[in-house]
């Protein structure tokens, strides 16, 4: 009965598919030195970024493609990929960036123009292989704060990238890791001062436009001692019928009494519901606490992806130090998504948390896959872990892999896990209270994903609610 | 109020009512009583619209409708109140906020202004005290690791709050003790108008000693084979449903 509304309503269309026409310089497809060079010239970088590429570029060349993940795809062809792709007018004021490209962040609902800009929330936005605007940048200056794309913290604070970038997430770390430090083209750099409490929400806005083209950006924030700030990423990218590779990079550094915050609502194209198309995603994000009572915190609401492979980590090294983790992944039509967190305990007194909170409908294949490691030296070291999955119709799976590693006794690991269905009863319940089918349904995906929700930040957590029901409205199981 | 004609059901491969007619009348309080599987639950799940349900034949009307032509939530916004015999649990929806909901769908239909947050926090305060309820009803979740008693209460604080005109209470005073028991019977008698009809389905006298019902209707085989006063339920408390058998 239900099930065909369902359907009906899981094959809406993507709306973030549009495509927008602006003239852009890209590289010919294929992966060699030359490439490295281009794109090292293009973004002006200093030669030693270019040096690193291309080791990055051999390691990546020695290693093989991981299949230990629950996700099944066509082999991704590395050579038919193009690396760069910027739209041509160079961009120095909000002035010059081109109209279309405005036009596609209003789109989104970015603010990119000065009166939108009031909403006070800092805004960098990497259109392909560039960021084409940060916000607010000069306001932050005054307190010592950086933010900016990464290509410009190269030029400006190469002391800065030359001592944190790779430092988390080293180039040879995997092979997805490998290819990011080989051609990354963009990404945002934050710097924090000791005892500064970033006064707004630091946001980044990626968009994937050119054919054919891959996005890989790097991320690098680091929070120095005492320093607070809160970080969102965003993303969309027009609806093709090949897959797009996103191979992204993001390294977190916190010292001394620091804390990071860092969300993400991932929204790329899913595919269409045949699970023809989508971008196929494979991200590596860590962080490192490296001070004593410093603080990490992922929160993430993945809801896009064809294939999603993506693990943020943290790793636990200063003493009293905290790593958390909270997640809503959707998987509906075609889509597979495997992905969870690592939390490594390696100073006294380090606690973790992982929330993970799976959702799969029709066709979708959600794998929820962590590890707890614990070291020898990690006394008091306490994890807690609760695995969530909900299923709505009969043809999708979810499935759990929870890894532990303790090398000392004295630590203390809970993990509790759950699965269930959005049941005909619960539905008929609302609905015998007045309350239409598609609000049942939501306000019962809600109500699973309310813990998360509550770590989001506010304008954050309300976008991030539109999104699951769009995706998942009227699933009836 | 509500006419039941010649209800024929099936739930999967088993028919359960065959042929029910039924008048149930304004300001009045219906009780169905009849042995386990005599398909009591059933004909309250046919008028709610519940998913099982196939109807073969029959009608329900209401308000000049034939209800079983609506889908369950517009029968709900209808008036149409089910207190279900087993609640359903739902974890993670707050039971004031889902409420909320419902009142708010229920006043949308009706083209009233809806109801604010800070107004009904007010008006659910003062109905969990009304029914000897604890306040942290507010913040857990439907249903969710209730005892028997509390789902059961939960359910009369939702019908007070949604002011329905036909109410079915499946077995509302199932599992309840003495304090319970009179505070949900006092709930149904805050509700008794002279516009609201109840259909109360129930095994025992206790409650009935409550709430003075108006018509005893028996249901056997899936039919009504009988329908009277309180003096029915004399009988069955005599003699057991054979009593009533031979009468027939």
């Amino acid at each position: 009965m239900a099930q065909k509304e369902v359907e009906k309503i899981l094959s809406q269309e993507y709306r973030l598919g549009f495509t927008v026409d602006v003239e852009e310089d890209t590289v010919d497809p294929g992966l060699n030195i030359d490439v490295l060079k281009f794109i090292s010239q293009k973004k002006d970088e200093p030669s030693w970024m270019l040096d690193l590429r291309i080791k990055a570029l051999k390691k990546w060349e020695k290693m093989s493609e991981p299949h230990w993940s629950h996700l099944k795809y066509s082999p991704i062809d590395y050579q038919s990929i193009s690396y760069f792709a910027a739209p041509k007018k160079a961009l120095n004021s909000l002035d010059e960036v081109d109209e279309n490209i405005l036009d596609a962040y209003a789109k989104l609902g970015i603010p990119l123009d000065e009166q939108k800009m009031l909403q006070g929330i800092a805004v960098d936005a990497v259109f392909d292989s560039v960021s084409v605007k940060t916000t607010f940048s000069n306001e932050l200056k005054e307190k010592g704060i950086i933010f900016c794309s990464i290509s410009e913290a190269m030029r400006d604070h190469p002391e800065l990238v030359q001592e944190y970038m790779f430092s988390v997430v080293s180039m040879g770390d995997n092979y997805f890791a490998a290819l990011n430090a080989a051609v990354f083209t963009d990404g945002t750099f934050v710097y924090i001062p000791k005892g500064v409490r970033c006064p707004m929400e630091l946001s980044t806005y990626f968009r994937i436009n050119a054919k054919n083209t891959g996005q890989f950006e790097r991320t690098l924030i680091i929070a120095d001692e005492g320093s607070y700030v809160s970080y969102n990423e965003g993303c969309s990218a027009p609806q093709r019928d090949e897959n797009q590779l996103h191979a992204a990079v993001v390294e977190l550094i916190a010292k001394k009494d620091a804390e990071i915050k860092y969300s993400t609502i991932q929204n790329w194209y899913p595919g269409d519901k045949d699970g023809k198309g989508g971008i196929f995603n494979f991200v590596t994000k860590r962080g490192l606490c490296e001070g004593e009572n410093s603080k990490i915190s992922w929160t993430q609401v993945e809801t896009g992806s064809a294939i999603t492979w993506k693990y943020p980590s943290c790793t636990l090294k200063g003493d009293n130090s905290i790593g958390e983790f909270y997640s809503v992944a959707v998987t509906s039509k075609g889509q597979q998504a495997d992905t969870g967190s690592k939390m490594i305990h390696i100073g006294k007194n380090t606690r973790s948390t992982i929330v993970s909170k799976g959702i799969s409908a029709m066709q979708g294949q959600n794998t929820y896959r962590g590890l707890v490691k614990v070291s020898p030296r990690a006394s008091g070291a306490r994890n807690f872990s609760q695995c969530d999955s909900l299923l709505i119709g009969s043809n999708c799976g979810a499935h759990t892999f929870p890894y532990l590693d303790s090398h000392n006794a004295n630590a203390q690991i809970e993990h509790e896990a759950s699965t269930s269905k959005i049941s005909d009863e619960q539905l008929f319940y609302l609905r015998q209270r007045g309350i239409g089918e598609e609000d049942a349904v939501s306000m019962i995906i809600h109500g699973f994903c309310k813990e998360v929700f509550a770590k989001l930040p506010m304008e954050f957590a309300v976008e991030a609610k539109e999104l699951l029901n769009l995706t998942l409205e009227g699933s009836v199981g | 109020m509500i006419d039941i004609k010649n209800l024929h059901i099936k739930i999967g491969d088993k028919k359960i009512l065959n042929g029910v007619n039924l008048s149930l009348q304004k300001g009045k309080i219906h009780v169905l009583m009849g042995i386990n599987g005599s398909g009591k639950s059933t004909l309250t799940k046919a008028i709610a619209g519940h998913f099982e349900i196939e109807v073969l034949d029959g009608e329900i009307l209401y308000k000049g409708k034939n209800l079983l032509d609506l889908r369950a939530e517009e029968r709900a916004l209808e008036g149409v109140f089910l207190s279900f015999q087993n609640p359903t649990e739902i974890a993670g929806v707050n039971n004031a906020y889902f409420l909320r909901a419902a009142l708010n769908a229920k006043e949308k239909h009706q083209g009233k202004k809806e109801t604010n947050a800070a107004e009904f926090l007010k008006l659910m305060r003062a109905h969990i005290e009304q029914l000897g309820m604890s306040q942290d009803m507010i913040a857990r979740s439907l249903n969710d690791g209730f005892s028997g008693g509390e789902k059961k209460r939960n359910e009369i604080l939702q019908m007070e709050i949604l002011q329905p005109d036909l109410i079915l209470l499946d077995e509302i005073d199932s599992g309840l003790d003495i304090d319970a028991l009179r505070s949900v019977a006092e709930g149904i008698n805050r509700m008794k108008n002279e516009e609201r009809t109840f259909l109360i389905i129930t095994h025992y006298r206790r409650i009935l000693d409550y709430i003075a019902p108006d018509f005893i209707h028996i249901l056997q085989d899936g039919r009504i084979v009988k329908t009277g006063g309180l003096e029915l339920v004399d009988t069955l408390e005599s003699e057991g449903y054979e009593g009533i058998k031979k009468d027939i």
